[in-house]
């Protein structure tokens, strides 16, 4: 019985010690220290910010507060990836002072004011526009084309053999059978909004589900995160599933139908399609909110693509931050912070829309 | 004769600093558990309780109420939770056997230490094996499995070309709760009196019927506290099942097909990073029922040791 009381004691200090090292996931990467200041750089910002929002950006504002912090040594930022959803809710009760998010404040959420803000004052901006990729497990076929109805068929399990007769009409010479296995997010994500958002948008007769976080359907594989949905791809033959487009590495890329044309995904189009979009409703002059125009038929636009936003005040109840905020969503939205996004594997903003953005993030009241 | 006639009371023995301290101690130990305990029910129930009352429609599957949403996660749970130990109770207690009462003393101290070892392997390296190798490669099983076996339930249906099933991940779990299981039988095992085991040698008996006379029966208790305890970790694991399963919202016994019941710890982890508003509160909720579950399988375990403690060692 010695034995098991030591063993029962031993677990208990492997359990504990199991669940302290877990916190140490939360402490994020620490950018490095910046070089010793003999450059001496000229900003005198000092300060702490905080923001909070979409695991989407996580990886691009690691970079840009990586790179802003270098510039401005006496600037501390932080942000938490915690999801678009509790982002705009702590920006909203003023927990945060920014907000990443992959979808716009609703009418509702505008309404509700924010509590950090003078006057319920706020901006919100593109921050970058993430292209979404069909990528497909077919060894041996170099080009797939796809219309909206057919990706919405497979993902949604009707169609379910890759010689299927929608698939053959729409590629010449097709001769590729065997079972399709559709891969999706298993896990709540902007990703599977914006696909879902696309489909039911171009395809609403197939794709009946509103558009939201979770995948909709049970049917198919589900993988966890970007990363999980291209490994399941890529373990699989016949495998077809929808990703990041920077993360598809080597897996084929559909290209989808627009207008007339089949389009391959590239980051011109895909800006291109941002920039051709009309304003939201609920746009103004300070609200650069866009509604993606899913269904274009210009074959030069992709537009299976996420716009992530950044929100900020107009104007802070609390002036100490409103001079970091704004240099700090200046430098992010400028042609610098534009590309140090695209190499954690954005499309970058047209020149035309910085130019746009950076007009608003002036309007920060200092 | 007189001195030796002190008060008929009883002798109070001398209270000690030492004895005071780790009384106190002792109790601080003991009462902080269910502190602990306490604090966590608290939680749980003051943070779920609007998703009981509330609507979770914004919930995956647009469910009508809490229960339908967490039906089939309390489902997938428990199933693969059971389907683990039936894979791992019957490995480990062959295993405990042989390094008891059949390896040679060298081999059953090394093996013993191997398998400790492998108690001390993080879940996300064991998720991470699940996906890269045991995933692709067991595929062609679950074909043929589909092929001849395909006329059984378990079988049916289109197998998954990824591997991503519910008995995938409970073939992980299975290997994770091993070592719980087998090192505690281990120790059972090798208390046996060596009485009765001489006993049922002297009396012709072969080993297996020595082991089977004497050594199961006596370490019937403690194969079920073990596998309690093993089959706590499975119901409560989260990485593996987070990484390896491919989910969806059914209540399906289907183990090859890539549509299986989640399970409530694994629906956690991928869908807490994105919730707010009552998603949090029902997603906390699935958590109490959770907590619920593990204190019923506790209980109902405690309860079978109890019955048969007539049997026990104490004797």
């Amino acid at each position: 019985m010695k034995l098991t009381k030591l063993g029962t004691i031993g677990a208990i200090v492997a359990v504990g010690a199991l669940a302290l090292t877990g916190c140490a996931a939360n402490e994020g990467a620490k950018p490095a220290p910046s070089a010793a200041p003999t450059e001496a750089p000229a900003s005198t910002l000092a300060g702490t910010i905080a923001g909070a929002g979409a695991s989407s950006q996580g990886a691009a504002q690691e970079s840009w507060i990586a790179a802003f912090q270098t510039e401005n040594p006496d600037v501390t930022i932080s942000y938490d990836p915690s999801g678009s959803g509790a982002g705009r809710e702590a920006f909203i009760g003023g927990g945060v002072s920014y907000a990443g998010t992959d979808s716009a404040l609703s009418d509702d959420e505008i309404a509700g004011g924010f509590e950090g803000c003078v006057a319920d004052s706020f901006i919100q901006v593109p921050a970058f526009i993430d292209p979404i990729a069909v990528v497909f497990n077919l060894p041996g076929v170099a080009q797939l084309n796809l219309d909206a109805p057919t990706i919405a068929k497979i993902f949604k399990g009707e169609i379910t053999d890759w010689s299927d007769a929608a698939i053959a009409a729409q590629n010449s010479g097709w001769s590729t059978s065997g079972p399709i296995t559709a891969v999706h997010r298993s896990d709540d994500s902007g990703t599977t909004k914006n696909f879902a958002d696309y489909l039911s948008k171009v395809a609403p007769d197939v794709w009946t589900e509103k558009p939201a976080d979770p995948f909709p359907y049970s049917t198919g594989t589900g993988a966890q995160g970007t990363s999980g949905v291209i490994e399941a791809v890529k373990s699989a033959q016949g495998a077809i599933g929808y990703a990041a487009a920077s993360r598809a590495g080597d897996l084929g890329i559909a290209r989808i139908k627009v207008g007339d044309q089949y389009v391959a995904f590239s980051d011109e189009a895909a800006a291109a399609v941002v920039a051709g979009s009309p304003a939201a409703d609920n746009a103004s002059a300070t609200n650069l909110a866009i509604k993606l125009n899913r269904k274009t038929t210009n074959p030069a636009e992709y537009p299976l693509v996420l716009v992530s936003y950044l929100i900020a005040c107009g104007e802070y109840k609390d002036a100490a931050v409103a001079p970091l905020v704004k240099a700090y969503i200046g430098y992010v939205t400028s042609a610098a912070g534009q590309a140090a996004a695209a190499e954690t594997g954005s499309a970058p903003l047209s020149a035309d829309q910085i130019a746009a953005v950076q007009a608003v993030v002036a309007t920060i009241v200092e | 004769m007189t001195a030796t006639a002190t008060e008929p009371g009883r002798i109070r023995a001398k209270v000690r600093p030492a004895d005071r301290t780790f009384f106190i101690s002792a109790i601080a130990a003991g009462g902080l558990i269910l502190v602990a305990l306490a604090a966590v029910a608290v939680f749980l129930i003051a943070e779920s309780a609007p998703a009981f009352v509330g609507d979770v429609s914004a919930m995956n599957g647009d469910p009508a109420n809490f229960w339908v949403y967490v039906a089939p996660l309390a489902f997938g749970t428990v199933w693969s939770a059971f389907l683990a130990l039936l894979f791992a109770l019957p490995l480990s207690i062959g295993i405990a056997l042989f390094i008891s009462h059949y390896a040679p003393r060298r081999v059953a101290q090394g093996l013993g230490y191997v398998i400790d070892l492998l108690a001390a392997v993080p879940s996300v390296v064991f998720g991470l094996w699940g996906i890269k190798v045991l995933a692709p490669a067991i595929v062609p099983i679950y074909d043929w499995l589909n092929q001849y076996l395909g006329w059984l339930p378990f079988f049916a249906g289109q197998v998954d070309r990824t591997g991503r099933t519910i008995l995938t991940v409970a073939i992980v779990l299975a290997v994770m709760i091993i070592p719980i299981i087998t090192s505690l039988c281990r120790e059972i095992f090798l208390q046996t009196p060596k009485l009765h085991e001489e006993a049922a040698l002297a009396l012709g008996a072969t080993r297996w019927e020595m082991i089977r006379m004497a050594v199961l029966p006596f370490g019937r208790p403690g194969i079920i506290s073990a596998a309690m305890l093993g089959l706590g970790r499975a119901l409560g694991e989260t990485m593996v099942v987070a990484m390896l399963l491919s989910p969806a919202l059914v209540i399906s016994f289907v183990l090859t097909s890539g549509q299986n019941p989640s399970t409530i710890a694994g629906n956690i982890a991928l869908n807490f990073p994105e919730a707010h508003g009552i998603a949090v509160n029902a997603l906390i909720a699935t958590g109490l029922v959770l907590f619920v579950i593990t204190l019923v399988v506790n209980s109902v375990a405690r309860w079978v040791i109890a019955r048969r403690a007539a049997f026990s060692g104490a004797n």
